[in-house]
């Protein structure tokens, strides 16, 4: 009972914020609600038995990149005149077209969710023990591809970020 | 409702209750009493005058800053400047709840213990930063970019000094942490992170030798140059949590926290809290002799300190603690 409170809640707080990510003008506010649709994402981990997910998701999403995303606005410093421009570009003919696909698409995921009325979703508690074993059991091969891809990453951010020295 | 539910319900809100009131009392009271430190140690008087050795300078500070006009000036954006304090306090704030001060005073001894404090630590920069950008003033904004830039950097090493710890016992959990170091506090088997996480936790917290936000000579007051009243106040404050918060991690995870020092019979009638407390004041005081004794560094020599000597200490760390553990579990 409780957990399926915090977990509609959560997602009600989800979804109206990302709405007003999409529908606010001023970019660092609408970075503002993302965080926030963030962090109800996490709830919504933590309400179905995921504690390690939602702790991530809190760390790496709301904790680090969003703060990124942050810092470059907030080093751009763009002023008044890209909120007008943002009020411009928000014009019923430019979300209309995708807004009427979308609710499409969600009368269907309603119709295919409610066939399977009997599917429960498991509450059982994952604890990160878990997660850590079938990371490195079943999933060990893509965590290798992904830490590969990371250095790849790190290797260009150095070379693009280093000092410029052509002179041999 | 049964009987002892109620009771059990009511006695886990006083402890969360007496928990939340004593750390922000003691975070506010850390003003004064660092104030009548540094004095010590510079040697001067310090705040005396109010009340006994000036006990009453803090309730007449509190005074003040409650009657201050607490203006916001017409350039801010209002939505980001009046979120930021509130962040600024409750971010390290809400991190309380994960750290026993004894046995069972707990107020949620979640499993993702550890993770909880570092997803805190993550949320408390953008008070800094929401500061920085809504003041709309250059000194603010270059506080703001500076905080950022520093507490993404340490907290990659923070995280990673910790780990040794949570290989060793095997969980995020406080509560298991503590209890593991029973035989042996993990201050000796985990110096090196202990070094690193001591470092990391001063930055975060944004205290000098790393206060470069608000670095007075060059920024006027940084982030908060635009704040007046209670929402300045709430910055001040927000700062001696962190310094609380990192003090009581400090003890948590390297120092044992309410176990005593050895096993001795008298240690059998000293509450495990006092244990607690007493090293928690030592770290605090510790602290407040580094920012007495340390000059600011430059900025780039921070950030250089960062990647180029803490990550690689700390990745040595890991592995070495992981070898051992490895070792020691699977006699080969």
């Amino acid at each position: 009972m409780g957990t399926a409170l915090a977990f509609y809640l959560a997602s009600a707080i989800a979804v109206i914020a990302s709405a007003r990510v999409i529908t606010s003008a001023n970019p660092v506010h609408a970075l503002l609600y993302l965080v926030v649709s963030l962090l109800a994402v996490a709830m919504i981990f933590f309400s179905l038995g995921a504690p390690f997910a939602a702790a991530l998701e809190m760390i790496v999403y709301a904790g680090a990149i969003m703060v990124l995303f942050v810092f470059v606005v907030m080093m751009l410093n763009l002023g008044s005149a890209v909120i007008e421009q943002e009020k411009q570009w928000l014009s019923p003919r430019a979300w209309a077209g995708p807004a009427i696909l979308s609710l499409m698409l969600l009368v269907e995921l309603f119709r295919s969710i409610g066939m399977e009325s009997d599917h429960m979703v498991n509450t059982a508690t994952i604890g990160p023990k878990a997660v850590g074993v079938s990371l490195f059991g079943p999933y060990v091969l893509a965590v290798e591809l992904a830490s590969m891809l990371l250095l790849s990453a790190m290797v260009a951010a150095w070379h693009l970020g280093r000092p410029n020295d052509h002179k041999e | 409702m049964d009987q002892t539910f109620l009771m059990v319900a009511f006695w886990a809100v006083f402890k969360a209750l007496v928990i939340l009131f004593g750390s922000v009392v003691i975070a506010a009271f850390l003003s004064f009493v660092e104030r009548r430190l540094l004095a010590l140690w510079q040697d001067r008087h310090g705040p005396n005058r109010a009340g006994p050795f000036g006990l009453l300078q803090l309730p007449a500070d509190m005074i003040k800053m409650f009657f201050k006009e607490d203006w916001t000036p017409p350039f801010v954006d209002v939505l980001t400047f009046w979120i930021a304090p509130g962040i600024a306090m409750a971010g390290l704030l809400i991190a309380f709840i994960v750290v026993p001060v004894a046995p069972d005073w707990v107020v949620a001894d979640l499993d993702i213990g550890l993770l909880f404090f570092f997803a805190m630590a993550g949320l408390a920069v953008y008070a800094v930063m929401f500061a920085g950008w809504s003041s709309n003033n250059k000194y603010a904004l270059l506080g703001g970019v500076r905080s950022t830039a520093q507490t993404v950097s340490y907290e990659v090493f923070m995280g990673l000094s910790l780990m040794g710890i949570v290989m060793v016992t095997g969980s995020f959990n406080m509560t298991d942490i503590v209890n593991a170091q029973k035989d042996c506090w993990f201050v000796f088997p985990q110096f090196l992170g202990f070094i690193t996480f001591a470092i990391a936790g001063v930055a975060v917290a944004h205290r000098s030798p790393f206060d470069l936000p608000e670095a007075e000579q060059e920024l006027a007051a940084g982030f908060h140059t635009e704040y007046s009243g209670m929402k300045w106040g709430m910055f001040f404050v927000g700062e001696y949590v962190g310094v609380l918060l990192v003090s009581a991690l400090l003890t948590v995870l390297f120092f044992g926290g309410w176990l005593p020092p050895f096993q001795w019979f008298v240690f059998d009638y000293i509450p495990p809290f006092f244990w607690f407390a007493a090293k928690t004041c030592f770290f605090i005081m510790l602290f407040i002799l580094i920012r007495a004794a340390l000059p600011r560094p430059r900025y780039d020599q921070i950030m250089d300190f960062g990647w180029k000597i803490c990550l690689p200490i700390t990745l040595v760390n890991l592995v070495g603690t992981a070898a051992v553990v490895l070792l020691l579990h699977n006699p080969a």
